[in-house]
Formats: structure tokens, C-alpha cells, sequence
């Protein structure tokens, strides 16, 4: 999808006017295995850009959750709470993760497609 | 040497196909200012001489019978039944490694599943966990959780509560930044109330008021339990505490000088994810059979590393077999008889002490069990002159709380028959 | 294979077992004690016969694998042959009957034997006093952690972090984390030890210890120990060691003298003391000279012979267990020491080095050694390749192994190698034993060559198949998210258990 944009620790977030999605890449989910469960923050809460909000948690790994860009909370996947799977069967669609109202610009070092796949295809070898 | 395997011709042949000289080249990455000529102990010895030199320090003990046994202090003599040591002395129980391979592994993992559902049951709470080290971590652990989950940074010991327990509490509270304040009441920044029932001198608390007080700050409820009393008295789950903890040596456990135990922790339904150490759960294989697996695996050390709730890697699995054992041989009456039998005796006791020149219950409007505090004149050289008699004494409470000087604490179960009461009775009347 | 819960066992007409009654007058609870300080309801624990009890688990007991049948080639584990003397040792009336709040006097062969433990201790690994109290190695780390920062405050010192390397075992780091440091990690090199010029980079005046294990958890012997011990004493920070790799050098080198202000033992690992399914086990902690005044408290002393416990240490980091530590493993683990002497410590840690050598060589053409040897104690190799050209991966192996009557190596630890099988034979394994393993290595790497896809279905053998952990965690977090009536952690009668 164009607009969407990555981070380092393999989130994305696409913006939409002052509204951003947020959700962990397709890359991360298959790191990760199959997800059983996603300790996630509260609406109305603000993050600051990289700040951790939770976790992601597969039978063998766990890892945190960064924001790609600073906001307030306004809405959590709900559906992920009895369907944790969402993550890896649609991550960048049903497996959504947090809605923000973005405080300021999205930081200037998310990466674009291209440079989040080189990334991964690094790290692969 | 004594467990060995290769011989001088295996050490030759795998050292050649390695392709190597010798085991020097083996070890050629030590630098060579490191190396050790030898150790400074004394050579190895025979079975029969080691067990010899053993034996002898055992015999350097003074070991006191059971009966007469009346000190207890957090570790009772109880009556162990010889099941209990035909289990946990099966090499295919005490000989197994961690159950990291489930499918090589079931039948330590479903020992632990039974004995996670015998405490759950004898603490009415929701979920407990595959066991911890002793009674006083696993005080410390569910502080832990409590800090964790309330965001709060102060703890209330409430009562006398284990001072041994309170040490190792307030030794793990430094490092996590958890304050542990003696009694008082309750406040905005309590993360849990820690309460023991019966508590340290053998008095029962007032569990329901505590843990009432505890929830109306906003704190948890962490209640310190004998397992054996859970018998008689309400469980921690019936009074809405949010956690109970205890020490689990009485189930079927030698008193060990003090180890190894186990430490038992249970929780309510919410808390479970804060639960330290290892968790055992079920799942199914593909043909559809039942088996046991390490559950919630991700919020421990080896997945969270720094960002875990706790750094326990063990539990105590052959102690906490040995505990499932015991409980599943008494069976829910089994228990309640002991426990009565012990309240009993302890009150007998307790009566025909209070009845002796100059000695009176220090608390007489208190409650208890199996265990009272007794002000008892001259009480070292009285426990000094049981012992001379073979009797293990009471405890003497006062060397770790000033208040308490002169009182001491008296310990009853099944196995201080009613002549071991009379003869206790006539040392000190003699 | 399957064995039935104690509680699906559990009949309700079965007596109680036969115990004694009470012989003297007294109330019953009932008759004292308030209503609503008692049970309602009698706890639901299951009711059986001792010989149903004793058969279910015996049964039980035949679903494990252990050292006493199975050859376990676990990494970083160590499980060697645990004396069966040890056992008896423990058993002894006069260890197992002590009271811990005897009088000192009438425990002086206790005491004597915890002294004699420390000064072996003392002596294997090179330092001064040795606390016996922790209950296992994660609680030893804390505890020297926690001894390094009451010194370091004690001297006016406020340092904040703990370094780390990325091979380390997962409690380092959360050791480090509760005794209230930040950990920052240091990388390896290319050569699997670790990286000096990165280990420069993070020390600085924050710098409260480096955790190290020697040899590390490759397998290898970081051949720069003096000069990183140089590195982190000229900071002002400390070294701290983690005694999971003991096995290795016992006789050959010390800890102590490699410049260690703080080492870690598992009495389970190197010294026998069984491991009973996952504990107890015991984590002793050796300290230098100045560290000794924050041992935990008691320490055991010895003047003229009299022994006795010091509980007057004010600065002590305080008490880390009750009682004393789990007495019962330092006899097992002092019995080992007696019966196998200097002489044979030593020849034991040269004949685990030989033995990993040995097992390295047999299956270096089956499995990618990412480092150079030679290794000490254990090696890990790697299944990457495996994984890439067939799909099989290291724990395909593992459950492999089971079939063929092994337990399996180490999978997936350490960190820093893709597909890591860490295995660590140990001076009790036979030389025939090694041979079968390494056979059964071979043809398990030639089925994954040639049919991959049987090996995802192993282990056969074993009394249930691999299980579903994927939906047991979901399950589970189905309950705790109110969602599920169905714990999966325990037995929930049927009638509770709504469908």
C-alpha cells in the first residue's frame, strides 16, 4: 500500500491527515510464529515517537511494541484480544494494532518500502 | 576414580581422532600464566571411606526423635509417608533434567500439573505455579507481583510475619526499589499487604479484616499460609486475598537443617500473567492425546530476559513431587485429621504449660493452632536443660523481637504423641 | 502411553489413610475457633489407596526420560551422573533430622560441613569466602549483583549498569534488572568470544560489573580474559562470573586468578547434586576479599575448631533464603567432592573437554561448526544450512534424537548462532555412548536430506506426539481474558467446568 512506512524495529504506520494506523510487519509476524498474545495499552493514552506501549508475545519469543510516531490513543484492535492470530494472517489489515491522533510530524527516519525491505533482506542473511 | 568412564586407551583413541597430541593441545586457548598445576584438596577416596567420613559428621549432630520434637518456627516434624520416598527416590524422577522436552518429559510435567491443582485447590485461589524456592521468596516474588501490578512502591508486613521471610523481603526489595514498612495502615502507595496465618508465634490474624483493608486502598491482599491449617481454616481464595504463598516443607518433607523445600505460590485469575517461575499447562498432539506442556513460557527469564518479572529459572520439582505425594495420600480427610489431631494436642498442651509456676500464654485472647507463645521464666536454661533430656524445646521468639523476651513459641502435630506430652511435661516440672 | 490425573483416579469411597488419633483431651476447631474463620468445604484434593497411589506414579515415572537411563547431551546444562552415595548421604538421620533452630551446639557436624564445602569451593575456584545460601544459580547471580552494588555504594559509588554479553543465558540480564541496574549488552566477535573493542565502547564510570561466563556459552575460552579483566578493573567496575561452565576447568584453571571479583557454582551441575526435574538445586556465590564484609547473613565461622553462624554483619546485603540454603544439596554436593578429590576434579574437567572434543569431531561433517575449535566442556554447532536447503530445523533434530533414545541437545540457546544445537557430553558419558549418539546424528542428518518431511512428524516413539502449544497459550490467555471458563493450568472437576 502506498504511504505506508516502517520502522527499525518492524512496525508500520500509514497517515492519514492527522489520524495514523499502526500495526508490526509481515516480516515481524513471521519471526515471531504464530501469536497468542498482545498486551496493548489503553485509548487516551500519549505515546512519544519510539516510546514502547507492548508487547507481542508468540509460544517461544516475546517482543515490545515501539510507535512509529508520537500521538494519542484512540483506538485499540479489540479483536485482537480473543484473536491474536489476525496478527499473522492479515497484518497490515485486520491485524491492525493502534489508532493515533498525531501529535506533530511523523519523524523523519521511518523508512519507505524499499529501505524496509533491504533491511529485512539484510538481516536475513 | 570414582565415576568415571574412559579408560587410559579411550583417553589415546579419542584423543587421536581428534588429531591431537595431547590434552594440552586441547587447552592451548588458557593462557599459560592461568594454568593450574593442581588443586590444593586432598585426593579422592573410596565409597567406603568417603561414607565413613560423612557418617562421622552426621554423627557430630545431635538429632532429637520425632515425638519429642516440639520447636517449630516455620519447619514441623510431621509424620512422612514411606510413599512419599519411593516416589521422589524413582531415578526416572530425581535424575530428569527440566521438562524443556515435553514429549520426554510427561511425567514430571504432569506431577507438576497435579501438584499446581493440589495447591489451587488447598488455597481455593484460581492458578498456582510449578513451585519456587522456600516460604520466604516466595513471599518476595508475590510482593514483586504486587508491585508490578499496582505500580506501587511500599509494601505493609502486617503482624509477626516470619522475620526470616521479612529478611529475604526486604533484601529483594532493595534491588527493585520496593519499600517494606512494618504494620500500619494502608495507602495510596501500599501495593500489597503481606499478612502469615497463622502468623509467625502461631496466632490466628484476622485474614477477612486485612485483606479488607488491603482492597479498600487499592492494595493487594498477599496472605502467608500453612498449608496444613488450609484443612481447618478458610482458604485465602474464600477471603478474596489476591495471592497466597507458603512453605511447603510439612508435606512431606525432612527438616533438612532448613532445605530443600518449596515454596508454593497462587494467584487470582488476573494476576496469572505475573506469576514468576514456571507455569505447566495442557495441550493436545495431532493424534489427539492429552499431555503437558511449560505454559506462558514468553514472560519468563530465558524469552524476557532484563524485561522479566523475576529471574527464577528452577522450580523445586522433586520437592514439590514429594508435596503432591503427601497431599494425594491424605486425601482432603486425611488432612483434616492431622490438622485436628495437632490442634488437639497443641491445646492440651498449651493448657497443662500454662498451668506450670510462673509460665502463662503470652497472648491468652489469641487464637491458634498447633503452635502458641508461652512466657516461660528463665526460658534458655529451661530449653537448656529439655535438651539434656533429649527433648527439643520450644523457640525461643525474643532473639528476633525485644517485646517478645521470655516468650516462647511451642509446636504440636501427629507425631508428639500424648506420653511424649507427659514426659515433656514432667522434664519440666522436675 | 498415558497415565490419568490424580483426580480423574480419585473416588469418593475410598478411606483415608489410617493415622493416629489424638490420646489427650482437647477441643476440636469447631469448638473454639469463629465460623467464619473455617473452611466451608473440604479442599478438592483427589482420594486414593497407597497401592493405586503408587502405581499411578510409577506409571508416571515410565513417561520420563533421565540421567539415570538417557544419555542427556544438554548444553550448558551439564547433566552428568548423579552417585547414587549422594543420595544416601543426604538420607543420613543426622543431616535429614536437624531442626534449623537447634542450638548451635548440637550441630556442629552441619556446620563443619558447610565450612569444609566452603574452603573446597573456595579452593576449585580461586577465591576467598564462599555464601552457601542461595537456592539456585539465577539466585546466586542476584546475589553477587546485589554484593557488588552494597560495595560499590559503600564507597560512595553509584553505578547503574550491568554488562551483558548477547551470548549470555537469559538470567543474566533479568538478575541484573531486579537487583536494579540497567544492562546494556556487549557484542561477540566473529570468532564467538567477546568483542574488546565493543566491550571498550560500553564500559564507562557508570559501569557497575561485566557478567562473564569462562569458558562462554559457545563453548569457547575467551583467550583475552587478562586483558578484559585489566579493561573492567580500570573503570573501577567489577567482574562478576557466571559458574554455569564450571565442569570445564575444575583442576585447570580459576576463575579467582582470571581476575573474577565474584563467581557463581550450580552445586547441580558440576558438583551432582541430582536435578529432580528442575530443582533443587543450589548456587553458591565465592567472593575476593572485599566483598566478603556484604555476604549474606549468617556466614559460618570456625575458631579452634568451634564452629558457629555470624548473624552480626552490618554490612551484609542481608538474607537471600531462609534457614540456611538447601542443606540437603550441600551434602550431596560435599560427598562428590570427598569422593572424587583434587586428583579427580581434575581428571573429570579434562575428560568433559576430551569428550566434547571427541563428539565435535564425529559430527563436524554433519552439522556447520560456525566456530573454531578447539572447544572446552561443550560446542554448539548449527543447523542453518539444514533449515535452509531441506526445512529442517534444530528442534526437528531434537525431537529426532528422542526417538532414537537420546534426550536432546541445547536448541535455540545461544542466541547469537542461527539454529544453534549445543551439546555438552560430560566425563560420564562412555566413549560407546558417544559413537551411538554421533551415528544416530548422521542418520538423522541424512533422512533430513532425503526426506525432510518424516522428520516433522518425529518424535514417534515418545508417549505423546509433539503438542499444540500454540493453542494451549491461546486457551490460557482465553481464561485469563475472562473469555474461557477452562484454566488449561489445572484439573477443573467436570460439574465446574461448563462447556
Amino acid at each position: 500500500m502506498a504511504g505506508r512506512r516502517y520502522t527499525r524495529s518492524h512496525e508500520w504506520v500509514t497517515v492519514d491527515g492527522k489520524h495514523a494506523t499502526i500495526g508490526i510487519t509481515d516480516y515481524a509476524q513471521s519471526q515471531l510464529g504464530d501469536v497468542v498474545f498482545l498486551e496493548l495499552p489503553s485509548t487516551g493514552r500519549k505515546l512519544g515517537a519510539r516510546e514502547t506501549f507492548g508487547v507481542v508475545e508468540s509460544v517461544k519469543a516475546a517482543s515490545d511494541l515501539y510507535a512509529p510516531v508520537a500521538g494519542r490513543i484512540t483506538e485499540v484492535n479489540e479483536k485482537l484480544a480473543s484473536k491474536p492470530e489476525l496478527i499473522n494472517a492479515d497484518p497490515y489489515g485486520e491485524g491492525w494494532i493502534l489508532k493515533l491522533e498525531l501529535a506533530g510530524d511523523p519523524p523523519d527516519d521511518l523508512l519507505d518500502e524499499a529501505s524496509y525491505k533491504k533491511l529485512t533482506e539484510a538481516s536475513a542473511q | 576414580m570414582p565415576y568415571l568412564v574412559h579408560s587410559p586407551e579411550d583417553r589415546s583413541a579419542m584423543l587421536e581422532t581428534i588429531g591431537v597430541g595431547s590434552m594440552n593441545e586441547l587447552l592451548v586457548d588458557i593462557p599459560q600464566s592461568l594454568r593450574l598445576e593442581s588443586l590444593q584438596l586432598p585426593d579422592g577416596l573410596s565409597e567406603f571411606e568417603t561414607m565413613a567420613q560423612i557418617s562421622a559428621l552426621a554423627n557430630r549432630n545431635k538429632v532429637f526423635p520425632d515425638r519429642l520434637t516440639f520447636r517449630g518456627g516455620g519447619i514441623y516434624r510431621r509424620f512422612i509417608p514411606a510413599a512419599v520416598a519411593a516416589v521422589t527416590s524413582k531415578p526416572e524422577f530425581y535424575t530428569a533434567y527440566t521438562p524443556y522436552q515435553p514429549e520426554a518429559s510427561q511425567g514430571t510435567l504432569q506431577a507438576i500439573f497435579e501438584f499446581q491443582t493440589l495447591i489451587a485447590e488447598l488455597t481455593g485461589l484460581d492458578v498456582a505455579n510449578a513451585s519456587l524456592y522456600d516460604g520466604a521468596t516466595a513471599v518476595a516474588e508475590a510482593a514483586m507481583m504486587a508491585h508490578i501490578h499496582t505500580g506501587r512502591n511500599e509494601v505493609i508486613v502486617s503482624g509477626y510475619v516470619h522475620p526470616e521471610y521479612v529478611q529475604v523481603l526486604r533484601a529483594f526489595g532493595e534491588g527493585r526499589g520496593i519499600k517494606v514498612r512494618k504494620d500500619g495502615e494502608p495507602n495510596k502507595k501500599t501495593a500489597a499487604v503481606i499478612f502469615q496465618q497463622p502468623d509467625f508465634l502461631g496466632l490466628l490474624v484476622d485474614a477477612r479484616a486485612l485483606t479488607a483493608a488491603a482492597h479498600d486502598a487499592g492494595a493487594l491482599a498477599i496472605a502467608c499460609v500453612d498449608p496444613i491449617s488450609l484443612a481447618i481454616l478458610a482458604p485465602p481464595g474464600e477471603y478474596e486475598a489476591d495471592i497466597a504463598v507458603g512453605e511447603g516443607q510439612q508435606l512431606g518433607l525432612s527438616p533438612s537443617f532448613g532445605g530443600p523445600h518449596v515454596g508454593f505460590i497462587a494467584c487470582k485469575r488476573d494476576l496469572v500473567r505475573k506469576l514468576p517461575g514456571r507455569l505447566v499447562g495442557t495441550a493436545y498432539d495431532a493424534a489427539g492425546r492429552r499431555g503437558y506442556v511449560l505454559a506462558l513460557a514468553a514472560r519468563e527469564q530465558h524469552i524476557r530476559r532484563e524485561r522479566a518479572t523475576s529471574n527464577i529459572c528452577t522450580n523445586h520439582s522433586l520437592c514439590a513431587l514429594a508435596a503432591a505425594v503427601y497431599l494425594t495420600y491424605m486425601g482432603p480427610y486425611g488432612l483434616r485429621h492431622i490438622a485436628e489431631v495437632s490442634f488437639k494436642r497443641a491445646h492440651a498442651l498449651a493448657e497443662r504449660l500454662a498451668a506450670l509456676p510462673g509460665w502463662e500464654l503470652a497472648f491468652p485472647e489469641r487464637q491458634f493452632l498447633n503452635e502458641f507463645p508461652i512466657r516461660v521464666p528463665k526460658a534458655p536454661a529451661v530449653m537448656r536443660k529439655l535438651g539434656r533430656k533429649g527433648i527439643l524445646g520450644g523457640l525461643d521468639v525474643s532473639r528476633w523481637f525485644r517485646e517478645l523476651k521470655g516468650v516462647v513459641t511451642f509446636a504440636c502435630t501427629e507425631v508428639n504423641d500424648a506420653r511424649a506430652l507427659d514426659e515433656l511435661v514432667a522434664a519440666l516440672e522436675s | 502411553m498415558s497415565e490419568p490425573l490424580s483426580f480423574e483416579l480419585s473416588r469418593p469411597a475410598v478411606d483415608p489413610p489410617r493415622l493416629p488419633d489424638a490420646e489427650v483431651a482437647g477441643p476440636a476447631p469447631a469448638d473454639v475457633l469463629p465460623p467464619d474463620a473455617l473452611r466451608a468445604r473440604p479442599p478438592g484434593l483427589p482420594r486414593l489407596s497407597e497401592p493405586e497411589i503408587m502405581r499411578h506414579y510409577s506409571r508416571m515415572a515410565s513417561l520420563n526420560y533421565s540421567i539415570s537411563e538417557n544419555f542427556y547431551p544438554l548444553g550448558s546444562c551439564t547433566m552428568k551422573y548423579n552417585p547414587v552415595a549422594n543420595e544416601v548421604a543426604a538420607a543420613l538421620p543426622g543431616f535429614a533430622g536437624l531442626h534449623p533452630y537447634q542450638d548451635e551446639e548440637s550441630v556442629q557436624g552441619a556446620l563443619e560441613l558447610m565450612w569444609r564445602l566452603e574452603q573446597a569451593l573456595c579452593a576449585i575456584v580461586g577465591v576467598d569466602r564462599v555464601t552457601l545460601q542461595p537456592a539456585a544459580g539465577a539466585h546466586g547471580e542476584w546475589t553477587a549483583l546485589r554484593m557488588i552494588r552494597a560495595y560499590q555504594h559503600s564507597r560512595g559509588e553509584a553505578r547503574t549498569e550491568v554488562l551483558v554479553p548477547d551470548s549470555a543465558h537469559g538470567t543474566n540480564p533479568a538478575s541484573a534488572a531486579l537487583s536494579g541496574f540497567q544492562v546494556v549488552e556487549v557484542k561477540s566477535g566473529g570468532d564467538g568470544r567477546i568483542s574488546l573493542a565493543d566491550l571498550e565502547s560500553k564500559l564507562s564510570p557508570r559501569t557497575s560489573a561485566l557478567m562473564l561466563t569462562n569458558p562462554n556459552t559457545l563453548g569457547l575460552f575467551e583467550r583475552e580474559i587478562l586483558d578484559i579483566a585489566e579493561l573492567v578493573h580500570s573503570t573501577g567496575a567489577m567482574l562478576y562470573y557466571d559458574g554455569a561452565n564450571l565442569n570445564a576447568f575444575m583442576g585447570i584453571c580459576r576463575p579467582g586468578d582470571m581476575g573474577f571479583d565474584a563467581v557463581h557454582m550450580n552445586l547441580h551441575k558440576t558438583f551432582t547434586t541430582p536435578h529432580g526435574g528442575g530443582g533443587p538445586g543450589a548456587g553458591p556465590v565465592g567472593v575476593k576479599t572485599e566483598l566478603v564484609p556484604f555476604l549474606p547473613s549468617p556466614t559460618v565461622e570456625r575458631t579452634n575448631g568451634h564452629l558457629t553462624f555470624d548473624h552480626k554483619r552490618p554490612q551484609s546485603i542481608g538474607r537471600v533464603r531462609s534457614f540456611y540454603g538447601n542443606f540437603g544439596m550441600l551434602v550431596r554436593a560435599y560427598t562428590y567432592i570427598l569422593a572424587m578429590g583434587g586428583d579427580g576434579l581434575s581428571q573429570a574437567s579434562q575428560d568433559a573437554v576430551l569428550s566434547a572434543n571427541y563428539l565435535r569431531k564425529l559430527v563436524e561433517g554433519d552439522l556447520e561448526m560456525p566456530h573454531d575449535g578447539p572447544c572446552m566442556h561443550e560446542f554448539v554447532a548449527s543447523a542453518h544450512d539444514l533449515t535452509t536447503r531441506n526445512g529442517v530445523r534444530a528442534l526437528d533434530i531434537a525431537k529426532a534424537l528422542l526417538d532414537r533414545d537420546f534426550y536432546a541437545p541445547t536448541v535455540y540457546f545461544p542466541l547469537v548462532v542461527p539454529e544453534a544445537i549445543m551439546v555438552e557430553p560430560t566425563e560420564t558419558e562412555s566413549k560407546a555412548t558417544l559413537d551411538a549418539f554421533a551415528r544416530a546424528v548422521k542418520d538423522i542428518v541424512a533422512e533430513a536430506r532425503t526426506n525432510p518431511q518424516s522428520l516433522h512428524e518425529e518424535p514417534r516413539k515418545t508417549p505423546v506426539g509433539r503438542l499444540d502449544e500454540v493453542t494451549a497459550a491461546r486457551r490460557i490467555n482465553a481464561y485469563l481474558q475472562g473469555q474461557s471458563q477452562d484454566p488449561v493450568l489445572r484439573w477443573k472437576a467436570p460439574s465446574e467446568k461448563p462447556s
